[in-house]
């Protein structure tokens, strides 16, 4: 232990030993809570149209509108080994062509640090409620659910739906209207 | 162990005198010592395979290469993947997936799934620092993601770890003056 070089060597192997020894703890400490909360889903407005998607398939396809309200407190859920929560709300629904659909309608992200209690009102879509194919039209069940990816400091990256969707069924004709 | 010095000179005692153990071993303690060598390279290979096996992926340890996936994971993050058949592929879900006849894998997730009766999947990714979803970076024409272009899901996160193998990427000399000293040094220091 006298030289220069072999001091630097311990110090950094401690180093090294120390921050495993804490991103372990910080892992298993948090790797079987549970993530969920409840949450309050409800639609203010459904409409459709058929048009060509310009994304990608070019067949008209139905797209959907909707207006919704999201109320959930997710304070229990940030804790030393949340990094961030990506929110992300998604319509499940089955058509004729497809037996499970899953668009994911909007979507944001929550660090730690920022306001944990959401409350928002009338919101609009992010992306655009394209169907593979017309399976929206005169569709009875479209279940709409918030989930989110818990991302960590460092440990396990899981998917938690929250509890409460809100099942919302499609009208049957078009709208004619000029573009989106 | 007892170090086999000549009578009369000073023993080394400062680490790096590693040429000072060369000297002294004889051509049994060398071929130890390239067997020594050997099966720290099989095991660090068993480790690898066992673990491609144990998680049914291609490469279950992969290191972010880009931005788009900001602020949850940065360039040089390390994540662990499964890819089990069992499975399904949902939105929301991190997915690795490489593009037909490119070899680089993307890391995003996916927002858009349909799936037919029979199992038959097709998907759609997006970066989350991404404006506009991949459609953009999948082969000409190709509008959808299958299953056989999955690497695999990501289930674990390590910061930062990773960024050593970027450094290595970007910096080949650098890469090869690493090995070229570890090999060295396990080739050539004795345990005493």
């Amino acid at each position: 232990m006298n030289t220069v070089l072999s001091r630097a060597n311990s110090l950094f192997a401690f180093s090294l030993s120390v921050m495993a020894a804490l991103t372990f703890g910080c892992f298993i400490t948090t790797a079987f809570k549970d993530r969920s909360v409840p949450v309050r889903l409800h639609v203010s407005r459904i409409m459709l149209k058929n048009v060509e998607d310009f994304t990608g398939p070019r067949e008209k396809s139905d797209l959907g509108f909707i207006n919704f309200d999201i109320t959930a407190d997710l304070e229990n859920i940030f804790d030393w080994n949340v990094k961030q929560l990506f929110l992300y709300l998604s319509a499940e629904y089955s058509t004729k062509n497809n037996a499970l659909n899953q668009v994911v309608l909007w979507d944001k992200i929550v660090l730690r640090g920022d306001n944990p209690k959401l409350l928002l009102k009338d919101m609009k879509t992010k992306y655009f409620f394209f169907d593979d194919g017309n399976g929206l039209k005169g569709n009875r069940n479209v279940t709409l659910t918030l989930s989110w990816n818990v991302v960590p400091n460092a440990g396990i990256l899981p998917l938690v739906t929250g509890s409460g969707h809100v099942s919302v069924p499609f009208p049957d004709t078009y709208e004619i209207m000029k573009s989106y | 162990m007892v170090r086999a010095g000549v009578v009369g000179t000073q023993l080394p005692t400062s680490g790096l005198d590693i040429f000072g153990d060369l000297r002294k071993m004889n051509k049994r303690q060398l071929y130890y010592q390239v067997l020594n060598f050997a099966m720290i390279v099989s095991s660090a290979l068993m480790i690898w395979k066992g673990l491609i096996v144990l998680t049914g992926s291609e490469s279950p340890i992969v290191v972010v290469l880009s931005g788009s996936m900001e602020p949850a994971f940065h360039r040089g993050d390390l994540l662990f993947l499964t890819n089990f058949r069992e499975d399904p592929i949902r939105a929301g879900e991190i997915v690795v997936f490489k593009v037909e006849g490119r070899d680089i894998p993307i890391v995003h997730r996916v927002i858009k799934v349909h799936e037919k009766d029979n199992g038959d999947i097709k998907f759609l990714t997006k970066g989350d620092n991404n404006e506009v979803d991949d459609r953009g970076l999948y082969k000409e024409g190709q509008n959808w993601l299958e299953k056989k272009d999955v690497v695999g899901r990501a289930r674990g996160f390590l910061p930062y770890v990773g960024m050593v193998t970027i450094i290595m990427n970007d910096y080949p000399k650098f890469k090869y003056a690493l090995l070229a000293v570890m090999g060295a040094y396990v080739l050539l220091k004795r345990e005493s």
